[in-house]
Protein backbone atom coordinates (compact mmCIF):
# COMPACT_ATOMS: atom_id res chain seq x y z
CA UNK A 1 0.00 0.00 0.00
CA UNK A 2 2.88 2.62 0.75
CA UNK A 3 4.80 2.06 -2.27
CA UNK A 4 1.66 2.23 -5.03
CA UNK A 5 1.21 5.59 -2.44
CA UNK A 6 -1.85 4.16 -1.47
CA UNK A 7 -1.03 4.57 1.94
CA UNK A 8 1.27 7.46 3.42
CA UNK A 9 1.65 7.14 7.35
CA UNK A 10 3.90 9.94 9.03
CA UNK A 11 4.71 7.33 11.65
CA UNK A 12 5.11 3.49 11.51
CA UNK A 13 5.87 0.85 14.09
CA UNK A 14 7.43 -2.40 13.61
CA UNK A 15 5.62 -5.22 15.64
CA UNK A 16 7.76 -7.71 13.96
CA UNK A 17 9.48 -8.09 17.33
CA UNK A 18 6.11 -9.07 19.13
CA UNK A 19 7.06 -12.73 18.78
CA UNK A 20 4.71 -13.54 21.82
CA UNK A 21 1.98 -13.25 19.35
CA UNK A 22 2.85 -15.63 16.71
CA UNK A 23 1.84 -19.08 17.61
CA UNK A 24 -0.82 -21.25 17.15
CA UNK A 25 -2.23 -23.53 20.12
CA UNK A 26 -5.57 -25.29 21.25
CA UNK A 27 -7.10 -23.90 23.98
CA UNK A 28 -10.15 -26.00 25.39
CA UNK A 29 -12.31 -26.03 22.35
CA UNK A 30 -10.87 -23.36 20.65
CA UNK A 31 -7.77 -23.41 18.27
CA UNK A 32 -6.24 -19.44 18.83
CA UNK A 33 -3.76 -18.03 15.74
CA UNK A 34 -1.89 -15.16 17.52
CA UNK A 35 -1.98 -12.35 15.25
CA UNK A 36 1.94 -12.41 14.22
CA UNK A 37 1.61 -16.11 13.24
CA UNK A 38 3.43 -15.93 9.31
CA UNK A 39 1.62 -17.67 6.86
CA UNK A 40 4.54 -20.51 6.77
CA UNK A 41 4.26 -21.30 10.32
CA UNK A 42 0.14 -21.55 9.24
CA UNK A 43 0.76 -23.98 6.72
CA UNK A 44 2.83 -26.18 8.16
CA UNK A 45 1.11 -26.15 11.55
CA UNK A 46 -0.16 -30.01 11.91
CA UNK A 47 -2.38 -28.93 15.10
CA UNK A 48 -4.45 -26.54 12.55
CA UNK A 49 -4.69 -28.93 10.03
CA UNK A 50 -5.72 -31.85 12.09
CA UNK A 51 -9.05 -29.77 13.08
CA UNK A 52 -9.23 -27.65 9.89
CA UNK A 53 -7.57 -28.75 6.40
CA UNK A 54 -8.86 -25.95 5.17
CA UNK A 55 -6.10 -23.90 6.62
CA UNK A 56 -3.20 -25.87 5.48
CA UNK A 57 -4.83 -25.82 1.73
CA UNK A 58 -5.84 -22.26 1.85
CA UNK A 59 -1.94 -21.29 3.25
CA UNK A 60 -0.44 -23.42 0.42
CA UNK A 61 -1.96 -21.29 -2.60
CA UNK A 62 -1.58 -17.83 -0.92
CA UNK A 63 1.13 -15.52 -2.43
CA UNK A 64 4.62 -17.64 -2.62
CA UNK A 65 6.93 -19.52 -0.08
CA UNK A 66 9.05 -16.71 0.24
CA UNK A 67 5.93 -14.01 0.68
CA UNK A 68 4.74 -16.47 3.21
CA UNK A 69 7.98 -16.03 5.29
CA UNK A 70 7.46 -12.71 6.20
CA UNK A 71 3.41 -11.96 5.76
CA UNK A 72 1.30 -12.74 8.95
CA UNK A 73 -1.94 -14.04 9.55
CA UNK A 74 -2.82 -10.61 11.45
CA UNK A 75 -1.44 -8.53 9.11
CA UNK A 76 -3.92 -10.51 6.13
CA UNK A 77 -6.54 -9.65 8.39
CA UNK A 78 -6.02 -6.22 8.86
CA UNK A 79 -5.03 -5.49 5.23
CA UNK A 80 -9.23 -6.48 4.13
CA UNK A 81 -8.06 -6.80 0.86
CA UNK A 82 -11.67 -7.63 -1.15
CA UNK A 83 -9.27 -10.91 -2.03
CA UNK A 84 -7.38 -11.66 0.92
CA UNK A 85 -8.02 -15.83 0.78
CA UNK A 86 -7.89 -15.94 4.97
CA UNK A 87 -10.38 -13.55 5.34
CA UNK A 88 -12.84 -16.40 3.53
CA UNK A 89 -11.31 -18.85 5.92
CA UNK A 90 -12.29 -17.80 8.82
CA UNK A 91 -15.52 -16.53 7.51
CA UNK A 92 -15.94 -20.20 6.66
CA UNK A 93 -14.78 -21.11 10.28
CA UNK A 94 -16.80 -18.83 12.03
CA UNK A 95 -13.92 -17.25 13.82
CA UNK A 96 -13.70 -14.46 16.09
CA UNK A 97 -10.63 -12.27 16.45
CA UNK A 98 -9.39 -10.42 19.72
CA UNK A 99 -8.28 -6.51 19.43
CA UNK A 100 -6.69 -5.10 22.24
CA UNK A 101 -6.26 -1.26 22.88
CA UNK A 102 -5.03 0.52 25.92
CA UNK A 103 -8.78 0.30 27.06
CA UNK A 104 -8.36 -3.62 27.09
CA UNK A 105 -9.33 -6.12 25.09
CA UNK A 106 -12.80 -7.13 22.40
CA UNK A 107 -13.71 -10.45 20.81
CA UNK A 108 -15.23 -9.43 17.21
CA UNK A 109 -16.85 -12.17 15.61
CA UNK A 110 -15.09 -12.31 11.86
CA UNK A 111 -18.88 -11.59 10.40
CA UNK A 112 -18.52 -7.86 12.12
CA UNK A 113 -14.50 -7.22 11.30
CA UNK A 114 -14.53 -6.27 8.24
CA UNK A 115 -16.59 -3.12 7.93
CA UNK A 116 -15.41 -2.52 3.89
CA UNK A 117 -12.74 -2.81 1.42
CA UNK A 118 -9.68 -2.39 2.85
CA UNK A 119 -11.31 -1.03 6.40
CA UNK A 120 -12.07 -3.38 9.48
CA UNK A 121 -13.15 -2.86 13.43
CA UNK A 122 -9.64 -2.21 14.37
CA UNK A 123 -9.64 1.12 15.60
CA UNK A 124 -7.08 3.72 16.13
CA UNK A 125 -4.76 2.82 19.02
CA UNK A 126 -5.46 -0.83 18.87
CA UNK A 127 -4.20 -4.23 17.09
CA UNK A 128 -5.35 -7.59 16.56
CA UNK A 129 -3.94 -9.89 18.79
CA UNK A 130 -5.64 -13.15 18.28
CA UNK A 131 -8.15 -15.17 15.71
CA UNK A 132 -9.67 -17.88 17.81
CA UNK A 133 -11.42 -21.07 15.67
CA UNK A 134 -14.03 -23.08 17.41
CA UNK A 135 -12.93 -26.53 16.81
CA UNK A 136 -16.44 -28.76 17.26
CA UNK A 137 -16.91 -32.38 16.33
CA UNK A 138 -18.31 -33.65 13.32
CA UNK A 139 -16.28 -31.07 11.03
CA UNK A 140 -14.98 -31.19 7.75
CA UNK A 141 -13.33 -28.19 5.47
CA UNK A 142 -11.86 -27.34 2.04
CA UNK A 143 -10.46 -24.81 0.25
CA UNK A 144 -10.75 -24.01 -3.46
CA UNK A 145 -8.99 -21.11 -5.16
CA UNK A 146 -8.46 -20.91 -8.80
CA UNK A 147 -5.35 -18.33 -9.99
CA UNK A 148 -4.17 -17.22 -12.97
CA UNK A 149 -0.58 -18.00 -11.84
CA UNK A 150 0.89 -19.35 -8.64
CA UNK A 151 0.92 -16.58 -6.28
CA UNK A 152 -1.25 -14.56 -7.68
CA UNK A 153 -4.85 -13.29 -5.99
CA UNK A 154 -7.60 -15.39 -6.47
CA UNK A 155 -9.91 -14.77 -9.15
CA UNK A 156 -12.22 -16.76 -7.23
CA UNK A 157 -12.14 -18.64 -4.10
CA UNK A 158 -14.33 -20.66 -1.42
CA UNK A 159 -13.60 -21.88 1.57
CA UNK A 160 -15.87 -24.56 3.17
CA UNK A 161 -16.86 -25.96 6.36
CA UNK A 162 -19.43 -28.35 7.76
CA UNK A 163 -20.56 -29.80 10.75
CA UNK A 164 -22.37 -32.81 10.70
CA UNK A 165 -24.42 -34.64 13.13
CA UNK A 166 -26.00 -37.93 12.51
CA UNK A 167 -25.63 -37.10 9.05
CA UNK A 168 -27.37 -34.00 8.87
CA UNK A 169 -25.66 -30.74 8.70
CA UNK A 170 -25.72 -28.75 11.69
CA UNK A 171 -23.81 -26.01 10.92
CA UNK A 172 -22.19 -24.61 8.14
CA UNK A 173 -19.79 -21.84 7.15
CA UNK A 174 -18.81 -21.04 3.21
CA UNK A 175 -16.80 -18.27 2.92
CA UNK A 176 -15.93 -16.64 -0.60
CA UNK A 177 -13.43 -14.20 -1.75
CA UNK A 178 -12.51 -11.73 -4.49
CA UNK A 179 -16.55 -11.75 -6.01
CA UNK A 180 -17.45 -9.24 -3.52
CA UNK A 181 -19.40 -11.55 -1.27
CA UNK A 182 -20.65 -9.09 2.06
CA UNK A 183 -18.64 -10.33 4.54
CA UNK A 184 -16.93 -12.86 2.21
CA UNK A 185 -19.75 -15.06 3.30
CA UNK A 186 -22.91 -16.66 1.57
CA UNK A 187 -25.69 -16.60 3.70
CA UNK A 188 -27.96 -17.50 1.65
CA UNK A 189 -26.58 -20.76 0.63
CA UNK A 190 -25.42 -21.14 4.32
CA UNK A 191 -29.28 -21.00 5.25
CA UNK A 192 -30.23 -23.86 2.39
CA UNK A 193 -27.95 -26.17 3.72
CA UNK A 194 -28.70 -26.14 7.33
CA UNK A 195 -30.40 -29.44 8.28
CA UNK A 196 -29.78 -30.83 5.15
CA UNK A 197 -28.20 -34.57 4.16
CA UNK A 198 -25.22 -32.64 2.28
CA UNK A 199 -25.44 -34.84 -0.89
CA UNK A 200 -24.91 -34.00 -5.08
CA UNK A 201 -28.85 -31.74 -5.14
CA UNK A 202 -28.53 -30.20 -1.69
CA UNK A 203 -25.25 -28.78 -2.46
CA UNK A 204 -26.01 -28.25 -6.58
CA UNK A 205 -28.51 -26.02 -4.50
CA UNK A 206 -26.45 -24.22 -2.41
CA UNK A 207 -23.67 -23.87 -5.52
CA UNK A 208 -26.32 -22.26 -7.28
CA UNK A 209 -27.30 -19.65 -4.28
CA UNK A 210 -23.79 -18.60 -3.40
CA UNK A 211 -22.99 -17.88 -7.36
CA UNK A 212 -26.50 -16.00 -7.53
CA UNK A 213 -25.71 -13.56 -4.39
CA UNK A 214 -22.02 -12.80 -5.10
CA UNK A 215 -21.00 -9.45 -6.29
CA UNK A 216 -18.24 -10.03 -8.87
CA UNK A 217 -16.53 -7.41 -10.80
CA UNK A 218 -15.18 -7.46 -14.44
CA UNK A 219 -11.79 -6.72 -14.40
CA UNK A 220 -8.47 -8.34 -15.55
CA UNK A 221 -9.18 -11.60 -13.83
CA UNK A 222 -12.10 -12.04 -16.03
CA UNK A 223 -15.95 -11.06 -16.43
CA UNK A 224 -18.18 -10.90 -14.10
CA UNK A 225 -20.05 -14.17 -15.61
CA UNK A 226 -17.43 -16.19 -15.58
CA UNK A 227 -16.66 -15.66 -12.13
CA UNK A 228 -20.05 -15.90 -10.80
CA UNK A 229 -19.64 -19.58 -13.10
CA UNK A 230 -16.84 -20.18 -11.10
CA UNK A 231 -18.19 -19.53 -7.67
CA UNK A 232 -21.34 -22.17 -8.51
CA UNK A 233 -18.32 -24.42 -9.23
CA UNK A 234 -15.90 -23.77 -6.56
CA UNK A 235 -18.30 -23.92 -3.93
CA UNK A 236 -19.46 -27.40 -5.06
CA UNK A 237 -16.17 -28.82 -4.94
CA UNK A 238 -15.51 -27.19 -1.47
CA UNK A 239 -18.59 -28.44 0.21
CA UNK A 240 -18.36 -31.84 -1.49
CA UNK A 241 -14.53 -32.36 -0.11
CA UNK A 242 -15.64 -30.65 3.45
CA UNK A 243 -18.31 -33.07 2.95
CA UNK A 244 -16.07 -35.90 2.53
CA UNK A 245 -14.17 -34.83 5.73
CA UNK A 246 -16.55 -35.27 8.13
CA UNK A 247 -16.51 -37.25 10.95
CA UNK A 248 -19.49 -38.77 11.68
CA UNK A 249 -20.61 -38.01 8.28
CA UNK A 250 -22.15 -41.32 7.61
CA UNK A 251 -25.74 -41.67 9.39
CA UNK B 1 18.28 6.87 11.78
CA UNK B 2 21.22 4.70 13.11
CA UNK B 3 20.78 0.93 12.17
CA UNK B 4 23.47 -1.42 12.81
CA UNK B 5 23.21 -5.53 11.56
CA UNK B 6 25.06 -8.30 10.54
CA UNK B 7 25.31 -8.67 6.70
CA UNK B 8 27.72 -11.84 5.35
CA UNK B 9 28.70 -12.10 9.14
CA UNK B 10 30.25 -8.92 9.48
CA UNK B 11 28.80 -6.04 11.47
CA UNK B 12 27.90 -2.91 9.61
CA UNK B 13 26.15 0.31 11.42
CA UNK B 14 25.15 3.16 9.20
CA UNK B 15 23.05 6.17 9.15
CA UNK B 16 19.92 5.81 6.66
CA UNK B 17 16.73 7.48 6.10
CA UNK B 18 13.65 5.40 7.32
CA UNK B 19 11.92 4.69 4.23
CA UNK B 20 15.65 2.95 2.29
CA UNK B 21 14.42 -0.19 1.46
CA UNK B 22 16.81 -3.32 2.47
CA UNK B 23 17.97 -4.53 -1.20
CA UNK B 24 18.67 -0.64 -1.93
CA UNK B 25 20.99 -0.45 1.48
CA UNK B 26 22.79 -3.91 0.28
CA UNK B 27 23.49 -2.00 -2.78
CA UNK B 28 23.69 1.32 -2.67
CA UNK B 29 25.41 1.93 0.84
CA UNK B 30 27.25 -1.24 1.07
CA UNK B 31 28.04 -1.84 -2.66
CA UNK B 32 26.82 -5.68 -2.60
CA UNK B 33 25.06 -5.51 -6.40
CA UNK B 34 24.66 -9.03 -6.54
CA UNK B 35 21.52 -8.60 -4.96
CA UNK B 36 19.46 -7.26 -7.66
CA UNK B 37 16.33 -5.24 -7.65
CA UNK B 38 13.16 -5.66 -10.02
CA UNK B 39 9.99 -5.26 -9.91
CA UNK B 40 9.93 -3.68 -6.40
CA UNK B 41 6.63 -5.33 -5.60
CA UNK B 42 7.70 -9.00 -3.99
CA UNK B 43 6.77 -10.66 -7.26
CA UNK B 44 9.81 -11.56 -9.23
CA UNK B 45 12.14 -12.40 -6.47
CA UNK B 46 15.49 -11.32 -7.71
CA UNK B 47 16.29 -9.59 -4.36
CA UNK B 48 15.86 -12.53 -2.14
CA UNK B 49 18.31 -12.41 0.60
CA UNK B 50 18.69 -14.31 3.57
CA UNK B 51 17.33 -12.22 7.15
CA UNK B 52 17.43 -14.22 10.43
CA UNK B 53 17.98 -17.39 8.39
CA UNK B 54 15.37 -17.06 6.05
CA UNK B 55 14.78 -16.04 2.86
CA UNK B 56 12.60 -12.65 2.08
CA UNK B 57 12.23 -10.03 -0.52
CA UNK B 58 14.22 -7.32 0.13
CA UNK B 59 12.15 -5.08 -1.50
CA UNK B 60 9.72 -5.18 0.95
CA UNK B 61 11.91 -5.02 3.96
CA UNK B 62 12.56 -1.44 5.13
CA UNK B 63 15.90 -1.43 6.03
CA UNK B 64 15.41 -0.37 9.46
CA UNK B 65 13.34 -3.43 10.20
CA UNK B 66 16.63 -5.36 9.62
CA UNK B 67 18.48 -3.35 12.19
CA UNK B 68 20.14 -6.26 14.85
CA UNK B 69 19.65 -8.93 12.35
CA UNK B 70 21.38 -11.27 10.18
CA UNK B 71 21.75 -10.47 6.92
CA UNK B 72 22.92 -13.16 4.11
CA UNK B 73 23.28 -12.29 0.28
CA UNK B 74 24.57 -13.93 -2.84
CA UNK B 75 28.37 -12.86 -1.96
CA UNK B 76 28.58 -15.15 0.70
CA UNK B 77 28.13 -18.07 -1.15
CA UNK B 78 31.62 -18.29 -2.16
CA UNK B 79 33.94 -18.89 0.45
CA UNK B 80 37.60 -18.33 0.24
CA UNK B 81 37.88 -18.75 -3.43
CA UNK B 82 35.31 -22.00 -3.27
CA UNK B 83 31.97 -21.83 -5.23
CA UNK B 84 29.20 -22.91 -3.27
CA UNK B 85 27.25 -26.31 -4.61
CA UNK B 86 24.13 -24.30 -5.95
CA UNK B 87 26.55 -21.90 -8.13
CA UNK B 88 28.51 -24.60 -9.37
CA UNK B 89 25.31 -26.23 -10.73
CA UNK B 90 23.79 -22.90 -12.11
CA UNK B 91 27.17 -23.24 -14.37
CA UNK B 92 26.99 -26.69 -15.23
CA UNK B 93 23.48 -26.98 -16.05
CA UNK B 94 23.26 -23.64 -17.77
CA UNK B 95 20.39 -22.49 -15.38
CA UNK B 96 21.31 -18.55 -15.95
CA UNK B 97 21.39 -17.02 -19.68
CA UNK B 98 21.04 -12.87 -18.63
CA UNK B 99 21.48 -13.81 -14.81
CA UNK B 100 19.39 -11.29 -13.61
CA UNK B 101 17.00 -13.50 -11.71
CA UNK B 102 20.11 -15.54 -10.27
CA UNK B 103 21.04 -13.69 -7.17
CA UNK B 104 17.74 -14.66 -5.61
CA UNK B 105 17.20 -18.11 -7.08
CA UNK B 106 20.48 -19.29 -6.07
CA UNK B 107 19.53 -17.92 -2.08
CA UNK B 108 16.30 -19.93 -2.28
CA UNK B 109 17.97 -22.77 -3.41
CA UNK B 110 20.96 -23.04 -1.09
CA UNK B 111 18.30 -22.06 2.15
CA UNK B 112 16.32 -25.60 0.29
CA UNK B 113 19.21 -27.57 -0.18
CA UNK B 114 20.01 -26.59 4.31
CA UNK B 115 16.54 -27.45 4.82
CA UNK B 116 15.68 -30.33 2.27
CA UNK B 117 18.82 -32.10 0.92
CA UNK B 118 17.41 -33.93 -1.49
CA UNK B 119 14.31 -32.74 -2.67
CA UNK B 120 11.87 -33.89 -5.70
CA UNK B 121 11.38 -31.30 -8.50
CA UNK B 122 8.22 -30.98 -7.42
CA UNK B 123 9.65 -29.52 -4.19
CA UNK B 124 12.42 -27.49 -5.82
CA UNK B 125 9.42 -25.44 -8.72
CA UNK B 126 7.77 -25.11 -5.66
CA UNK B 127 10.61 -23.25 -3.75
CA UNK B 128 11.62 -21.34 -6.62
CA UNK B 129 7.64 -20.62 -7.03
CA UNK B 130 7.80 -16.89 -6.08
CA UNK B 131 10.44 -16.13 -8.39
CA UNK B 132 10.57 -15.38 -12.00
CA UNK B 133 13.47 -16.34 -14.80
CA UNK B 134 11.82 -14.87 -18.53
CA UNK B 135 14.91 -16.64 -20.30
CA UNK B 136 15.81 -20.39 -19.05
CA UNK B 137 12.14 -21.39 -18.81
CA UNK B 138 13.11 -22.57 -15.18
CA UNK B 139 14.08 -26.39 -16.57
CA UNK B 140 17.47 -25.59 -16.40
CA UNK B 141 17.47 -24.21 -13.00
CA UNK B 142 15.69 -26.71 -11.85
CA UNK B 143 18.26 -28.68 -13.27
CA UNK B 144 21.15 -26.97 -11.27
CA UNK B 145 19.44 -27.19 -7.97
CA UNK B 146 19.51 -30.42 -8.54
CA UNK B 147 22.93 -30.74 -9.81
CA UNK B 148 24.05 -28.98 -6.57
CA UNK B 149 22.33 -31.35 -4.10
CA UNK B 150 23.67 -34.56 -6.33
CA UNK B 151 26.81 -33.14 -5.55
CA UNK B 152 26.08 -32.53 -1.69
CA UNK B 153 25.26 -36.09 -1.41
CA UNK B 154 28.37 -37.77 -3.12
CA UNK B 155 31.20 -35.70 -1.54
CA UNK B 156 29.74 -33.65 1.04
CA UNK B 157 33.10 -32.55 2.47
CA UNK B 158 33.90 -30.77 -0.68
CA UNK B 159 32.09 -29.12 -2.89
CA UNK B 160 33.90 -26.08 -4.33
CA UNK B 161 35.71 -27.41 -7.97
CA UNK B 162 34.82 -24.50 -9.71
CA UNK B 163 37.22 -21.38 -9.14
CA UNK B 164 34.89 -18.32 -9.41
CA UNK B 165 35.32 -16.45 -12.89
CA UNK B 166 36.25 -20.01 -14.68
CA UNK B 167 34.48 -20.89 -17.74
CA UNK B 168 32.33 -24.30 -17.50
CA UNK B 169 31.55 -25.72 -20.63
CA UNK B 170 28.11 -26.38 -20.48
CA UNK B 171 27.84 -30.35 -20.60
CA UNK B 172 24.46 -31.26 -18.80
CA UNK B 173 26.29 -33.86 -16.97
CA UNK B 174 24.72 -34.61 -14.04
CA UNK B 175 26.80 -34.48 -10.61
CA UNK B 176 28.06 -37.21 -9.10
CA UNK B 177 26.11 -39.67 -11.58
C1 LIG C 1 3.33 -10.99 -4.17
C2 LIG C 1 2.22 -11.14 -3.16
C3 LIG C 1 1.21 -12.05 -3.39
C4 LIG C 1 0.20 -12.20 -2.46
N1 LIG C 1 -0.79 -13.11 -2.72
C5 LIG C 1 -1.77 -13.27 -1.83
C6 LIG C 1 -2.81 -14.20 -2.08
O1 LIG C 1 -2.80 -14.91 -3.08
N2 LIG C 1 -3.80 -14.31 -1.17
C7 LIG C 1 -3.81 -13.57 -0.02
O2 LIG C 1 -4.73 -13.73 0.77
N3 LIG C 1 -2.84 -12.69 0.25
C8 LIG C 1 -1.83 -12.52 -0.63
N4 LIG C 1 -0.84 -11.62 -0.36
C9 LIG C 1 -0.88 -10.82 0.90
C10 LIG C 1 -0.13 -11.53 1.98
O3 LIG C 1 -1.01 -12.55 2.38
C11 LIG C 1 0.27 -10.71 3.20
O4 LIG C 1 0.16 -11.49 4.32
C12 LIG C 1 -0.56 -9.53 3.51
O5 LIG C 1 -0.25 -8.55 2.56
C13 LIG C 1 -0.24 -8.97 4.89
O6 LIG C 1 1.13 -8.77 5.02
P1 LIG C 1 1.78 -8.48 6.43
O7 LIG C 1 1.38 -9.51 7.41
O8 LIG C 1 3.21 -8.23 6.22
O9 LIG C 1 1.05 -7.16 6.90
P2 LIG C 1 1.44 -5.66 6.54
O10 LIG C 1 1.56 -5.49 5.09
O11 LIG C 1 2.56 -5.27 7.41
O12 LIG C 1 0.14 -4.95 7.08
C14 LIG C 1 -1.06 -4.88 6.32
C15 LIG C 1 -1.99 -3.88 7.00
O13 LIG C 1 -2.49 -4.41 8.22
C16 LIG C 1 -2.08 -3.64 9.33
N5 LIG C 1 -1.73 -4.63 10.36
C17 LIG C 1 -0.83 -5.64 10.25
N6 LIG C 1 -0.84 -6.39 11.37
C18 LIG C 1 -1.75 -5.84 12.21
C19 LIG C 1 -2.23 -6.17 13.52
N7 LIG C 1 -1.76 -7.22 14.18
N8 LIG C 1 -3.17 -5.38 14.08
C20 LIG C 1 -3.66 -4.30 13.39
N9 LIG C 1 -3.25 -3.94 12.15
C21 LIG C 1 -2.31 -4.69 11.57
C22 LIG C 1 -0.93 -2.77 8.85
O14 LIG C 1 -0.87 -1.58 9.55
C23 LIG C 1 -1.31 -2.56 7.40
O15 LIG C 1 -2.26 -1.55 7.28
C24 LIG C 1 0.19 -11.44 -1.26
C25 LIG C 1 1.22 -10.52 -1.03
C26 LIG C 1 2.23 -10.38 -1.95
C27 LIG C 1 3.31 -9.40 -1.64
S1 LIG D 1 12.38 -6.75 -6.63
FE1 LIG D 1 11.78 -7.77 -4.83
S2 LIG D 1 10.47 -9.28 -5.55
FE2 LIG D 1 10.95 -8.21 -7.37
S1 LIG E 1 18.42 -15.82 -16.45
FE1 LIG E 1 17.49 -14.06 -17.26
S2 LIG E 1 15.84 -13.79 -15.91
FE2 LIG E 1 16.60 -15.67 -15.29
Amino acid sequence: MMKLRLAQPEVLIDINDLSELAYISLEGTELRIGAMTRHADLLASEVAAAHYPILREAERVIADPIVRNRGTVGGSLCQADPSEDLSAVFAALQASVVVAGSGGRRVVPIAEFHTGPYTTAVGPGEVLVEVRVPVRSGAGSAYEKLERRVGDWAVAACGAALWLEGGTVSEVGIGLTAVGAPHFRSVEAEDSLRGQVPDESAIAAAAALAARHCNPSSDQRGPEDYKRHLVGELTSRALRRAAARCVGGEA
Amino acid sequence: MRLNMIVNGTDVSAEVEPRLLLVHFLRDHLGLTGTHWGCDTSNCGTCVVWMDGLPVKSCTVLAVMAHGREVRTVESLEVDGKLDPVQEGFAHEHGLQCGFCTPGMMMTARWLLDNNPDPSDAEIREAISGQLCRCTGYENIVRSIRWAARKQASAPQEGHDIAPGQVVSSTLQDAGA
